[in-house]
């Protein structure tokens, strides 16, 4: 089947999708946008996480045809020209990536957060990320980065 | 595989119709974990993500009708005070990623025993909307609905349209237990729903039987008991040992199997704990709201 | 696709930052914004998808395999068997044990049996399901207890023995006043890494292949696909792709063969990319283990004996088995000084699930049996379980129980000392659904929940030991770019997500006084780095990019030296320049090497270490013992047996901390994995049969599971390592969870013998 999506605010169009492929693997295999990570495939980890029409859901647990006219955001967008997003920063700079396998879903999940709520308690924040697995890092520095991230954006 | 995306209810039904073979898929959740797993492969994938009837709810005559597709986010969000034992139960589905997406609807059709929205909707006495474009609608209660393991009453040719919650009248509760702090299948889930204009109580049992379903033996003997020492008009304090015969009334209602997530012995103590935890809850809220 | 195979990891870094400081990764940005490239975003032109059909049986003889209905779908481009693999079909970490592919018997569930390559992955899939395959099931043995049995069937000829180690020290029949025991038993954990497996094989024009993998030692992978590939290692050129987490998991092969047997048979660029649930499938995973203990002391406390009997279940294959056996066996007892000891471990073959490296590798077992049972002797002398751990805590001077001389910092009773003084967490916070048991769960309002706090200590060894050739090669390069002085670092050490990269460039900088360092891609085109584990990177690496730089800066101050007429002794290299010994500027770099680089390759050792003694287990086995403690807080809901962990704060000696920020993240990141075992993280093994393998039934911990985390560094200097350091990674994931356990026990007032402790281990329902 043909697909004409929107990612990262470029019209992507792509034919020969099998019906089953997810939106991951659509971003992943067809569009080149491997930035998305496929992790468990069942929506338990996060990393595949992305906006669809300013959601933050799993891709992976989207069938790509239901994307078809949407609009998708993927941890690609979230720099603009260039210049790193402050949750971008704030992860990078506080140590919050490791082997960055999570990275780009709690990116996404913490864009999302601090989007809707600018000054997240801890709880707040851990409640707000639960759906995204991280093996390497205890999780200590996400939140000292999503606390970081909140704090630029205040004072952006 | 094919992908049908009818935009309209009427045009979904008619695909219904049409295609047999095909899986109904709303928020993904579930069906995409069966593809991705390679457990499924069914000849067409039915979204009714494009269907602008399921994703509304409305408020009716003492029952909100809540669309098939209305994602748990919404429901947290929006319906709180109408429906707060599925309110609570949202908010124990899955991650934020997932309560986005996944919807009521998706677990009516899944009908796992451990759906999370089961148990408040038998507490509450809803009722599922389902329909074909043969026969038209028809109304299910929910105790009806779950016919066995993942299997449920709608016919090849039906959708689930919505389900039907009576808007609450008293207080309600909702308690699950997972082996983690989050983002956890229920290892057993109980609701309870206290009516007082009826001076009934509704429950609903997960994870700890083939199918969700009530304790009807333990509703009845606590709403007798509250009427037999003149509770539901004095909103006295619950007697704890009340509450505990309650809770072993739940449990004794469940048929829980062992699995890995947890042994049928623990499934039954849970219940009672929750069942009793959770009916004291309720009822503190009622004697607070006199 | 934007990204190409090979072209990554080429990093250039601008900030500064030398040992001590803790600069940012280099690779950071890129994964910040999603363009750094893990195996499984490889593309390649061309390129096909190959899939594993893997056994449905833990014990079976394969009758036949026909492939020929496979063969006829459309999209399928090839489909091989045992019958393929061009060399010798058997591989293996430490014994060439397990073949590519099964040709006579499956001996687990999950093993790699045929492979097909096809066009799209689902195509592949669909062709693996008309592999048809027969066969003969036999009985298995899938109780590692009963493995030793006369009676139990062969896993393996001549038997299903892996190893046994016997210790003894002083009088193994010793006696004493106070005698304390347990049982304890620890499940199967999963290393969980989050990227799975992935590789991306390319066939090359001179009939060899170049592998795109994710791994933890690229130079044992290549010496095992040389002989299953029956070629030369110059045909067989590995490349470090992005790796998404490792945690021992990786040490083993997963795609490697199989993936280059597509590539040379199709003549196309074969990717192979494992979902979650063949991940589970795909490595080795950390043994279970059955532990029984008896310490025996004097009246006050002081240990008399220890006596314990281990058993790990190996699984189908030997991977790392005999080495964490050695672990389990010569640390099995903790940081104690203990005179009398007899310890017998042993690793068997069974039917389950290949087990080998995880972070922790034989300690984490054990220091569930050892600290239960100190907090028992504690209990039953009256000392509480800091004082009894200080009590008995090694000191810098003891001896082992492997009669080997702790000759750096041992500061057992320190540490303790520090994690008992940390300010403890508020009492239990019942106003926020999410701070209590059970969270969003609902499951408390504060009815059940009782408070428990614990403690654990533990000593890990560094590097590899018993006599292993352990040592990483390093090349470093010095030259003028642009104006600007360059030093490349070149090593084979994966990273893997820990920070290799940012120590291999704090150190360069250090040594060589420049800024600018780039970090080569990893590949096999330079000598090994050894293995990523063992805690060992910085340590040995690090030791060798040091010496490297060490070699490169002697030949660059003896150049300068000639023309200054200066001897070179009393110059150095700084900010790019030849400087006195008082700091002034005698020359710029580029005057010295003009056109010229100055590269060096050094291969760096660590002090020897040696076999222990087969009838005593005596010896000098380890190099290094790193050292770190525990205190959990937990509030438990000893009803449902549910719990909340509050606190888990840690103190650990990491000798020098090279980069502090990234210790830290060491130290959180592996605490967390040591609460999981010990709460939530179990592969639940049935009859040999897999009952989980989904992160829906393997739980691993959430934000929403993890506490704050009160990190306390000390940096007592190993003289013996290069800059003092001491392996970071290990200890906290070994010590984390017999404290949270500990914890468990003393709110819910249960023995708790097993771990993870379940609900209903808690409730005893």
């Amino acid at each position: 089947m043909r697909i004409t999506t929107t990612v990262n605010g470029a019209v992507h169009e792509v034919d020969d999708v099998w019906p089953g492929e997810s939106l991951l693997y659509m971003l992943r295999e067809r569009m080149g946008l491997p930035g998305s990570k496929n992790a468990c495939e069942q929506g338990e980890c996060g990393s595949c996480t992305v906006y669809l029409d300013g959601e933050p859901v799993c891709s992976c647990l989207v069938a790509a045809g239901q994307a078809i006219g949407r609009e998708v955001t993927t941890v690609e967008g979230l720099a603009t020209e260039g210049q790193l997003h402050p949750v971008q920063e704030a992860f990078l700079e506080c140590g919050a990536v490791q082997c960055g396998f999570c990275t780009p879903g709690l990116l996404v999940a913490a864009h999302d957060l601090l989007a809707r709520v600018p000054d997240p308690s801890d709880l707040e924040i851990r409640e707000a990320l639960a759906g995204n697995l991280c093996r390497c890092t205890g999780y200590e520095k996400i939140l000292d980065a999503v606390r970081s991230a909140a704090r630029r954006q205040a004072e952006a | 595989m094919d992908f049908l995306q009818p935009t309209s209810w009427t045009d979904a039904l008619a695909a219904r119709a049409e295609r047999p073979d095909a899986v109904a898929i709303a928020g993904g959740t579930d069906v995409m974990v069966d593809l991705n797993f390679d457990r499924r492969r069914p000849g067409a994938l039915l979204d009714l993500g494009r269907v602008p009837e399921l994703r509304e709810w409305a408020a009716e005559d003492g029952w909100v009708r809540l669309g098939a597709g209305v994602p748990y986010s919404r429901i947290i969000e929006e319906l709180a005070i109408q429906l707060p034992g599925l309110a609570m139960a949202s908010r124990t589905v899955g991650s934020p990623q997932i309560r986005i997406r996944a919807t009521v609807g998706g677990n009516l059709g899944s009908a796992s025993p451990a759906g999370d929205a089961h148990p408040p909707l038998l507490a509450a006495g809803a009722v599922v909307e389902v329909q074909s474009a043969a026969r038209g609608a028809r109304r299910i209660p929910a105790e009806e609905f779950y016919t066995g393991v993942k299997r449920n009453a709608l016919a090849p040719d039906e959708l689930i349209a919505a389900v039907l919650v009576p808007t609450a009248a008293g207080p309600q509760q909702f308690c699950k237990v997972g082996t983690r702090n989050a983002m956890v299948i229920a290892v057993s889930a109980f609701a309870c729903a206290l009516h007082p204009d009826r001076k009934t109580v509704g429950t609903g049992i997960g994870s700890a039987a083939p199918t969700p379903r009530r304790a009807p033996d333990a509703e009845d003997f606590l709403a007798g008991e509250l009427q037999a020492a003149g509770l539901w008009d004095s909103r006295g304090r619950l007697p704890e040992e009340l509450a505990r015969a309650f809770g072993e009334r739940v449990a004794a209602a469940a048929s829980p199997i062992d699995d890995v997530r947890g042994s049928a012995a623990y499934r039954r103590h849970s219940l009672s704990v929750m069942a009793r935890r959770a009916v004291t809850w309720a009822w503190n809220d009622l004697r607070e709201a006199a | 696709m934007s990204t190409e195979a090979g072209t990554r990891t080429t990093t250039t870094t601008q900030p500064s930052g030398r040992v001590g400081d803790s600069p940012l990764r280099p690779d950071g940005t890129l994964k910040v914004t999603g363009e750094f490239a893990y195996a499984s975003d490889l593309w390649h032109d061309d390129m096909v998808w190959g899939v594993t059909l893997r056994s449905p049986h833990p014990h079976a003889r394969i009758r036949g395999i026909d492939i020929a209905e496979a063969l006829t779908v459309p999209g399928v481009i090839a489909v091989l068997t045992a019958d393929d693999v061009p060399g010798e079909n058997a591989v293996g970490l430490e014994h060439a044990d397990q073949p590519v592919l099964a040709s006579e018997f499956v001996r687990y569930e999950g093993e790699p049996v045929a492979l097909v390559a096809a066009d799209h992955p689902e195509t592949a899939r669909r062709a693996a399901q008309r592999i048809h395959v027969e066969y003969e099931v036999l009985p298995a043995v899938t109780d590692p207890r009963r493995a030793m049995d006369d009676d139990a069937p062969a896993v393996h000829q001549p038997g299903n023995l892996v190893r046994h180690l016997t210790l003894r020290r002083g009088d193994p029949d010793a006696t004493a006043p106070v005698v304390v025991s347990l049982d304890f038993e620890v499940g199967m954990q999963d290393q969980a890494f989050l990227g799975p497996e992935s590789g991306l094989a390319v066939p090359a024009e001179d009939g060899g292949v170049d592998l795109y993998v994710a791994t933890q030692w690229l130079h044992v992978d290549q010496r095992q696909m040389c002989l299953a590939l029956g070629m030369p290692k110059e045909l067989v050129r590995l490349h470090l792709a992005g790796v998404g987490g490792a945690f021992g998991g990786r040490e083993d092969l997963s795609v490697h063969v199989h993936a280059s047997m597509l590539a040379l048979r199709t003549g196309r660029p074969v990717k192979m990319s494992y979902g979650r649930e063949e991940s589970f499938f795909g490595h080795v995973h950390r043994h279970p283990a059955w532990m029984t203990y008896e310490f025996g002391a004097e009246r006050d406390g002081t240990l008399v004996y220890a006596r314990a009997r281990t058993v790990l279940d190996g699984g189908a294959y030997a991977s790392s088995t005999a080495a964490v056996v050695g672990n389990a066996g010569t640390l099995g007892l903790g940081p104690y000084r203990i005179p009398n000891v007899a310890v017998d471990a042993y690793g068997v073959f069974t039917n389950n699930p290949p087990c080998g490296a995880m972070r922790g590798f034989g300690c984490v077992q054990a220091a569930y049996a050892h600290e239960a049972l100190m907090d028992e002797l504690a209990e039953a002398v009256g000392l509480d379980p800091v004082a009894i751990r200080q009590l008995n805590g090694m000191r810098e001077g003891d001896t082992n129980i492997t009669g080997q001389v702790i000759d750096s910092a041992a500061p057992v009773a320190e540490l303790l000392q520090i994690v008992r003084d940390m300010p403890m967490p508020p009492p239990a916070d019942t106003s926020d659904i999410r701070s209590r048991p059970g969270a969003v769960g609902n499951t408390t309002h504060g009815e059940g929940v009782v408070r428990g706090v614990g403690y654990a200590v533990t000593y890990k060894n560094v590097g590899f030991s018993e006599g292993f050739d352990d040592y990483s090669t390093a090349r470093v390069r010095l030259e003028m770019t642009g104006g600007e002085a360059v030093a490349t670092v070149h090593t084979a050490a994966a990273e893997v997500g820990q920070g290799l990269i940012t120590v291999e460039q704090q150190i360069c900088r250090t040594e060589l006084g420049v800024e600018r360092v780039v970090v080569h891609p990893k590949n096999t085109a330079v000598g090994s780095g050894g293995s990523t584990s063992a805690s060992r990177q910085t340590y040995v690496t690090g030791g060798a990019v040091k010496a490297a730089c060490e070699a490169v800066r002697a030949v660059v101050l003896e150049r300068a030296a000639l023309s200054l007429g200066r001897p070179a002794n009393e110059l150095r290299l700084d900010g790019g320049k030849i400087v006195g010994s008082s700091g002034e500027v005698l020359v710029g770099l580029g005057e010295v090497l003009g056109e010229d680089a100055v590269e060096e390759t050094v291969e760096y050792r660590h002090r020897p270490t040696h076999a222990i003694d087969p009838e005593t287990g005596q010896g000098d086995a380890h190099v290094q013992f790193a050292f770190s403690a525990h205190r959990a807080v937990v509030d438990v809901d000893v009803e449902l047996g549910l719990v909340k962990v509050v606190a888990l704060d840690t103190a650990q000696d990491v000798g020098k901390a090279i980069n502090p920020d990234a210790v830290v993240g060491q130290i959180q990141g592996g605490s967390a994995q040591g609460m999981g075992l010990a709460l939530m993280e179990e592969i639940v093994v049935t009859d040999g049969h897999v009952r989980n393998p989904s992160f829906t039934d393997y739980l691993i911990p959430t934000i929403l599971d993890m506490p704050p985390m009160q990190v306390k560094v000390l940096e007592y200097a190993d003289p013996h390592a290069p800059y003092g350091v001491r392996g970071v990674g290990e200890p906290p994931t070994i010590s984390s969870g017999p404290a949270v356990a500990a914890a468990v026990r003393a709110a819910a007032g249960k023995p708790l013998r097993r771990v993870p402790i379940r609900p209903e281990h808690i409730t005893g329902t």
